[in-house]
């Protein structure tokens, strides 16, 4: 027992960077460099993929992989599936990066906030809480898309609500939590206003709780989207998307199955990848489970 | 136990006000709603009786109130397409939904709660690998893309089941098998590790220490004290038990509410968007509160601080 107590105190002590560079499990470092290629596809998308995405070829259409110039086939129309895999990768990356970084901001602001004023404050952040936790997200996006007709931005914005009340939750009793710690009366003593002791002192003391949260959200917003676009009310064509690849793809189930089989691979090893470095890091930073 | 059950209803009734109020703003901002609701090719005369009957030449609060009273008596418009009452469109749909959920559920409780508890009794062992293996692909696997892989495996390579439709069970299998796989990983997971957490407590030592049965101790000490998360999670299922097919329905063009949702969606029939945001909604906060209750007959410690607040 004293061994282990003392070990986690040597390793609370030493920086965050050392703890996280400690003995990497083999599957961590797969899932490392499998979202290492992913960011590299999306930043590189242009210059790597053969042909421009909506290229068709119709004398080649329904290749299957492994055909020479099409390493993973060509769909309906003749349109280079790695191309079109390797934008998909960009465009569903950009929206999960976007989406979870708004809703972290926005669900962290409003925890604060309703720690800050308590009160009705509290009160109206809770219920919006609740009131996100009744409707069904994929059934709330629907019905917003349904009106207001889709695109891209707003597409990004409705994936920043998701997962908000987490944060949201997460943010508020940590913040309270923090108020009752000597550190932050302290800086209050001293004069400090509201947001620089929310800002520069609670926020960065809670960080490693959101920052695990982020990682749990992320995959989850990447399969909402990819939901969305599968239906057909999310990214929409000429653009493309993973989840807008499996459901055009689907079409071709039984001719041309490697139209949905290398997105749906994609997206099935990049939920993985993420969700396993998310427990990882979890088990390793949140001082909640300490 | 009363209070706790009135203010938990008051809660409630507050949330649901909350999905209609949203489910006005987004109806108010996207335009005129007799438009909307009525097709742009209805005729004047119509457009102007509608105008009259829900009062849209009033202020924005008489609008809202008016808006509730309409909701309170179920009224919910007709349907664009079918010209049918929204309300009984969605509710027809419902049966067909439930047909594949609850068998899910039943799966998702029946194999994941015992697969965890077990798993949960052998750590370390094949079967609770297997567990934490399932529950991550749960979690990872879309279930568009499981529905596919099951479609062309059994569907299409094999021919033993059809790929849509619904006529008889063997259509409901592969819908039902796609919707279950996923939630009996993480009910399993849920449930290994509410037992692990309960097994490690003081209490379990104790009864260890009394000379109990190891049978006794997991049955009667540590099961009931692990049911509070899985009722969590439970009623978080029961809730989804109406909206939760929409992709699976998809796939396997199931008559549900999720299909439904889609094809309103696309044709923005907008008076059945709103009756199923109502529906769905009014479903998950009764589950909820359905929860909210087990709490407190499953634990007592939870009865008595809510009662002292």
């Amino acid at each position: 027992m004293t061994s282990v107590e003392a070990t986690l105190e040597s390793s609370a002590k030493r920086s965050l960077l050392s703890r996280l560079r400690l003995n990497l499990p083999f599957l961590i470092w797969v899932s490392l460099l499998w979202l290492i290629a992913m960011l590299l596809v999306a930043v590189f998308a242009d210059q790597m993929r053969p042909y421009a995405i909506t290229k068709m070829d119709l004398s080649a259409r329904m290749a299957a992989p492994g055909t020479p110039g099409h390493l993973l086939g060509t769909d309906d129309l003749g349109r280079d599936v790695l191309s079109r895999l390797m934008q998909s990768i960009r465009v569903s990356l950009v929206i999960a990066f976007g989406a979870t970084l708004l809703s972290a901001v926005v669900g962290t602001g409003l925890g604060f906030l309703a720690a800050q004023f308590r009160g009705w404050v509290e009160g109206a952040v809770m219920a919006l809480a609740d009131f996100q936790a009744a409707l069904p997200f994929l059934i709330m996006s629907l019905a917003v898309l349904a009106f207001f007709g889709n695109s891209m931005v707003l597409l990004v914005c409705l994936m920043g609500f998701y997962g908000w009340e987490r944060y949201a939750r997460i943010a508020r009793g940590l913040a309270i939590s923090a108020s009752a710690q000597g550190y932050a009366g302290a800086v209050v003593q001293l004069g400090a206003t509201p947001a620089r002791v929310y800002l520069r002192h609670i926020l960065p003391n809670v960080a490693s709780t959101l920052i695990v949260s982020m990682t749990l959200t992320f995959p989850e917003i990447i399969l909402m989207e990819s939901g969305l676009s599968f239906l057909g009310l999310g990214v929409q064509p000429p653009q493309s998307s993973l989840g807008n690849m499996v459901g055009f793809g689907r079409e071709y189930l039984t001719q041309a199955p490697w139209i949905m089989l290398a997105p749906s691979f994609v997206i099935v090893m990049t939920t993985l990848s993420i969700s396993l470095l998310g427990d990882w890091l979890r088990d390793r930073l949140d001082p909640t489970l300490r | 136990m009363l209070r706790h059950i009135l203010s938990r209803l008051v809660r409630s009734f507050l949330t649901l006000m909350l999905v209609m109020t949203f489910a006005f703003l987004v109806l108010r901002l996207s335009g005129d709603p007799a438009l909307i609701l009525l097709g742009p090719d209805a005729p004047q005369d119509a457009i102007n009786a509608f105008r009259e009957r829900w009062g849209l030449n009033d202020p924005i609060w008489k609008q809202y109130l008016a808006y509730l009273v309409q909701l309170l008596t179920l009224e919910f418009g007709v349907s664009m397409r079918d010209q049918v009452p929204a309300l009984d469109l969605v509710l027809s749909r419902i049966p067909a939904t439930l047909a594949i959920t609850l068998p899910a559920l039943l799966l998702k409780v029946g194999l994941g709660i015992p697969a965890g508890v077990y798993a949960a009794l052998h750590r370390q062992s094949i079967a609770d690998r297997g567990v934490i293996t399932l529950s991550i692909l749960g979690f990872t696997v879309p279930s568009f893309v499981l529905g596919l892989l099951l479609v062309l495996v059994f569907a299409v390579q094999l021919g033993w089941l059809p790929s849509g439709g619904q006529e008889g069970v063997e259509h409901a299998l592969l819908p039902i098998l796609t919707l279950s796989v996923g939630g009996i990983g993480i009910m399993a997971r849920f449930a290994r590790s509410a037992m692990i957490e309960v097994l490690g407590q003081p209490y379990i030592r104790t009864a260890m220490a009394k000379g109990l049965s190891w049978r006794s101790v997991v049955w009667k000490h540590a099961l009931p004290n692990a049911a509070v998360p899985i009722v969590t999670l439970l009623g978080f299922m029961i809730g989804s038990l109406i909206a939760g097919a929409a992709v699976v329905e998809s796939i396997f063009s199931w008559p549900g509410v999720g299909r439904l949702i889609v094809t309103a969606v696309a044709n923005r029939d907008l008076a059945v968007v709103q009756a199923l945001l109502l529906v769905i909604a009014s479903s998950m906060i009764v589950a909820n509160f359905l929860v909210d209750l087990a709490y407190g007959l499953l634990d007592p410690r939870l009865r008595s601080r809510r009662a002292a607040h």
